[in-house]
């Protein structure tokens, strides 16, 4: 449980982090929080010869309100987003969610960046910003660019990145006032990834599903979006008939691992159980 | 006497003796950062061991080729089974009369076999280098399955001894076959079920789990060139073991042999055998001329060093119909890897397995054990349990379940009707056990009424008519055991370690001012020894715990003990404290008469001092006899005041207890939550409430952590799985229940101060506690046995079997 030897870079500004990275080609990697790429580096999985610290980058720091939207510093520890009132009061389900990882010292430490931009299937943020239809902003040797998170994840580990661009932002359209939503987990233990998680924001208009998106994670190579199980419900009053319909959507475009966690049909079943009552709490919470 | 005259009360409770919650003394230094562990220690000049280690389960070694890593700079030796074979190390004999391979010596048998030892200036360094020893392998076919271990075209696994047909423990009927013990009246057995009214059968696995101390295995070694010497510290259990077997194997004199076990880090079993990191590391001490360390990761910990259980047990009961047991009968296949590495007395192959009948007055009874090679990691240690108790105790308990459920009875009436009675102890066992003391009615009976029993029942049973209209989807659960512990091993008469009579020790010495240490043959992993020992001391001879010192764990100063597992400190060692503070006691009494000028029968003991019979104001305490023992004795007495005693205890002491469990069960996810847990244990005589307390607290979280998911499982290319805490279920604060905890006493009658052990009492009751709970929940729909571990998926697919699902 001992890396290799690798240099130590800590920039103190995203041009900087940019121009290492492209110096330093493909040996170098970006190190947000750490929790994914040092166990993996003590595993020696992976091995770079160049760590690039973004820790030191206050420009990748911050949750900031646009109005219709909140943009989110890539930087910014699960434990920051916890305890934003701003976050609390538009778009709670992101609170809800970072608390359901891992544990209180990971999430000091744990960023939203890496949790997105690392592509790890097992990490909860992503399919609630697929959910939440967020977009990363980017910064990389050809300028910025913005990619949305539904058009990010390409296989376990794969994303839309370009070699040498960091996610430096993450930005949240605020979903309606009124609108319902949970973030619900099922895990063997605190710490753990999910066996099988949902995402659901949804509102109702004259008692029915006015709109809605569901994603789920650690059920298949990438974060998913559920797409049909979400147009399933639209207008429907969420009745057990129609959950039932999505569920079965949703477990239909599900095809995770079989691991410790459990066989794979089982973790699809979960994946139908986690929606069933993500739904039910979301309508719960929701304003007529 | 005046008023600042202590009472006898409060010079009582000045003592801090035996019954006294005293806290932990060693927590001091523990809570403060300020232990000392192996990895605590530094040398001069030290280097760093590490292991290649085997990517195949079974496989043929073709070549090692370490040239690229002795090229790298600071790279100081790299060891083979080649290098150690001049030694004649390259296999060393185990605890069980196998031998076991050193480093992989023509062939690999498991995944993380030792194959290679580099040696580095630093543990950086010897990181890197494994990953350059470059090692061909063939692979070969790989056995993972103990069922199939026998069959006539399973592949050979150890060569070495493939036509030897006798074994350490008899005849062995296949090249894959380590022994059969059998013990118990067959004849008798088999006629006693033909004749039964009511017979059920049932296999219970038993899974392949791990002792998962927070310290993992580690050895510093260091040999004097000069003086010939061998320093070695370790996590050690039994640290005098360790140092017979290293004299054993490097044939230098014990006497020239230092073993010291400082501060550990949790045992549980795991440190009781010898690893090849051990004999790795003497070895390249003694190569380089340096001290060399060797510490495992967390994952070379739960993949290679010594495994617990994985024992397929067929367990069948015969019964009258209204309840009373007439016969049992068990098999069990026990998978004991490559190597039959098991920590258990060396003439009990398959440890006390025999205590398999139980609480149970059961008269007759047939068990067998065969032990097959697998490719999988050796071990088979005692986790938190006496040797295979757990195994037994979780056999007996889940066979009464289901034979309560053919005979529809509740089990707790089926238990009550079969108990053991008070009046038959010392009761005989079918098996050839003689249990000293229980009243187990009356410990049943505390544990019904203190959860209300009865209406848990009625409550159950209204949730399951509610299930039935489908009103709810959780299920609840009454787990209920209730188990019969053997430990302290343990007499001379049957057990011992490599002929090392299983005895234990214990030196008191009273200092002139009357404070005192004591050294023992056993080793504290957390147990509370310095606290406890010292209880006991404090009682017998008068003296404050506080004042009292006790050391374990250097083999130089400490007298002979076979160290501290199977909860055999307090029965073995705990005996020699206090018979070895008696003989300072009778001293102390002469000394005393001399003193008062009377006779020694005209004395009598008082808490904390010798007082003439009628006069209590004529009295010397032992403080006053220490000074008078060293500088002024009676004419003719050698002088000084301490004393050494050494330990046969005439029987093992059965700790028993009644646990009761209730969970309710989401039949949707699989998840079961524990929503109480009652535990009353009878150790006998109670030392320190506290410790006995934080003892049941870690025993039932570990016994929570196995029933409920923790396991070692292999794929069927011999693949370890889940051997990091990602996959291997060791729960946190969050998920551990809330323990309530209850006790009886009834004093074991061979012990001195009647004490029984209760370390591992727990974990025994524990396990079949938490799977009868889950198995009860689904009892009413048909299902006889769920198999462990209970972990949500494994407990859904139950569920799913019944049909839950529809």
């Amino acid at each position: 449980m001992i890396p290799g030897q690798f240099a130590y870079h800590r920039p103190s500004s995203i041009e900087q982090a940019v121009r290492l990275l492209a110096d330093l080609g493909d040996e170098a990697r970006p190190l947000a929080g750490g929790h994914s790429l040092i166990p993996m580096m003590k595993l020696r999985m992976a091995a770079p010869e160049h760590l690039i610290d973004l820790g030191g980058i206050a420009d990748l720091k911050g949750i900031r309100d646009r109005g219709a939207s909140i943009i989110i510093g890539a930087m910014t520890t699960q434990n920051e987003l916890i305890h934003s009132d701003l976050l609390a009061a538009k778009l709670p389900i992101i609170r809800e969610t970072s608390l359901l990882i891992a544990d209180p010292q990971i999430r000091y430490v744990g960023t939203l960046g890496g949790n997105v931009a690392n592509g790890d299937p097992g990490n909860d943020m992503p399919a609630l910003m697929m959910c939440l239809d967020a977009a990363y902003h980017v910064a990389g040797p050809s300028g910025n660019r913005t990619i949305k998170a539904r058009d990010f994840y390409e296989g376990a580990y794969f994303t839309a990145l370009q070699e040498g661009e960091i996610v430096t932002s993450v930005e949240i359209p605020v979903p309606p006032a009124g609108h319902g939503y949970a973030y619900e987990k099922l895990k063997r233990k605190i710490g753990d990834y999910a066996t099988a998680a949902a995402a659901v924001v949804l509102s109702f208009s004259g008692g029915k599903v006015a709109t809605c998106a569901i994603g789920l994670t650690n059920v298949s190579e990438t974060p998913l979006l559920a797409e049909e199980a979400a147009e399933i419900l639209i207008g429907t009053a969420l009745d057990p008939a129609s959950i039932a319909k999505a569920v079965s959507a949703a477990e239909a475009i599900t095809a995770p691992a079989s691991d410790g966690r459990g066989p794979a049909d089982y973790r699809t079943k979960m994946a139908g159980v986690m929606l069933s009552r993500a739904l039910q709490r979301a309508a719960r919470r929701a304003a007529a | 006497m005046n008023d600042m005259t202590p009472t006898r009360e409060q010079r009582e409770a000045q003592l801090q003796g035996m019954g006294c919650k005293r806290k932990r003394v060693e927590d001091i230094r523990f809570t403060q950062g300020k232990g000392n562990y192996v990895d605590d220690i530094k040398l001069p000049g030290m280097l760093y061991g590490d292991f290649v280690r085997s990517s195949h389960a079974h496989a043929r070694i073709k070549g090692i080729d370490a040239s690229k890593a002795l090229a790298l700079p600071g790279v100081i030796a790299v060891l083979t089974a080649e290098e150690l074979k001049g030694l004649n190390l390259a296999w060393m004999p185990t605890l069980a009369g196998d031998m076991q391979m050193v480093l992989a010596d023509g062939k690999v048998l498991f995944q993380n076999q030792e194959v290679a030892f580099v040696v580095a200036e630093d543990r950086y360094t010897a990181a890197d280098a494994i990953e350059l020893v470059e090692v061909e392998y063939e692979e070969l076919p790989v056995l993972v399955d103990p069922w199939k271990a026998m069959a006539p075209d399973a592949p050979v696994l150890r060569e070495d001894i493939k036509d030897k047909t006798e074994g350490a423990h008899g005849r062995r009927e296949h090249y894959n076959h380590i022994f059969k013990w059998q013990v118990g009246d067959r004849p008798g057995t088999d006629e006693a079920f033909a004749r039964a009214d009511v017979t059920i059968k049932e296999t219970f696995y038993y899974h392949r789990t791990h002792p998962c101390p927070l310290e993992t295995c580690a050895a510093l070694a260091s040999f004097d060139k000069v003086k010939g010497e061998l320093t070695l510290w370790g996590t050690f259990q039994a640290p005098h073991v360790v140092r017979t077997v290293a004299s054993l194997l490097s044939k230098i004199p014990e006497s020239k042999i230092h073993v010291i076990a400082p501060d550990i880090g949790g045992g549980f079993g795991n440190k009781v055998g010898v690893y090849p990191g051990y004999v790795c590391a003497i070895v390249a001490s003694i190569v380089t001329g340096r001290p060399v360390k060797w510490v495992e990761d967390r994952m070379e910990n739960l993949s290679t060093t010594s495994f617990a259980r994985d024992y397929h047990m067929t367990t069948e009961l015969a019964a009258t119909k209204d309840g009373r047991i007439t016969a049992m009968r068990v098999h069990v296949l026990a998978d004991h890897g490559a190597f039959d590495a098991c920590a258990d007395p060396s003439k009990w192959p398959a440890g006390f397995m025999n205590i398999c009948t139980g609480s149970y007055d059961i008269p007759v009874a047939h068990l067998t054990v065969d032990g097959v090679y697998t490719n999988k990691a050796p071990g088979g240690v005692a986790y938190r349990c006496s040797f295979r108790v757990t195994e037994a105790v979780y056999a007996i308990e889940r066979a009464i379940e289901v034979l309560a459920q053919k005979l529809g009875m509740d089990s707790v009436d089926l238990r009550m009707k079969n108990f053991i009675r008070r009046e038959q102890f010392p009761y005989q066992s079918a098996l050839g056990w003689e249990y000293d003391s229980g009243d187990y009615y009356m410990a049943m009976q505390k544990a019904l009424d203190a959860v209300g029993y009865k209406e848990l029942r009625a409550e159950q049973a209204r949730k399951r008519e509610a299930f039935k209209r489908g009103e709810t989807r959780e299920l609840m659960g009454i787990g209920v055991s209730f188990f019969t512990e053997i430990v302290g091993a343990g007499p001379s008469k049957n057990c011992d370690i490599l002929g090392v009579a299983m005895f234990d020790s214990c030196e008191i010495r009273v200092h002139p001012t009357g404070s005192a240490i004591a050294r023992m043959g056993t080793k504290t992993q957390g147990q509370g020894h310095e606290t406890t020992y010292a209880q006991i001391i404090a009682t017998e001879i008068g003296i404050p715990a506080d004042d009292i010192m006790v050391e374990e764990g250097n083999t130089d100063t400490a007298p002979y003990g076979l160290g501290t597992y199977g909860s055999r400190s307090t029965p073995v060692a705990g005996a020699a404290i206090a018979m070895a503070a008696r003989k300072i006691k009778a001293k102390a009494q002469m000394i005393a008469a001399y003193l008062l000028e009377v006779h020694e029968d005209d004395l009598e003991w008082d808490v904390d001092r010798f007082q003439v019979k009628g006069l209590p104001e004529k009295f010397k305490t032992m403080k006053d006899i220490a000074w008078v023992a060293y500088n002024a004795p009676p004419p003719g007495m050698e002088p000084g005041l301490e004393a050494v005693s050494y330990y046969d205890p005439p029987n093992m002491t059965y700790p028993f207890g009644a646990y009761i469990c209730v969970m309710d069960i989401d039949v949707d996810t699989g998840v079961a939550k524990t929503r109480r847990f009652y535990a009353l244990d009878d150790c006998g005589t109670r030392i320190n409430p506290m410790i006995i307390e934080g003892q049941v607290h870690g025993g039932l979280t570990e016994a929570f952590a196995v029933a409920m998911g923790q396991e070692i499982d292999y794929d069927e290319a011999g693949n370890v799985k889940g051997a990091s805490f990602m996959d291997f279920f060791l729960p946190t604060a969050v998920e551990t229940p809330y323990w309530e905890t209850d006790y009886t006493v009834t004093p074991s009658p061979h012990h001195p101060i009647g004490a029984k052990g209760v370390g591992e009492s727990p974990h025994v009751g524990g396990v079949p506690c938490f799977s009868n709970a889950v198995n009860d929940a689904f009892a009413f729909l048909g299902s006889t046995h769920i198999q462990m571990p209970h972990d949500p998926w494994r407990i859904w697919k139950a569920a799913e079997r019944l049909g839950l699902h529809q």
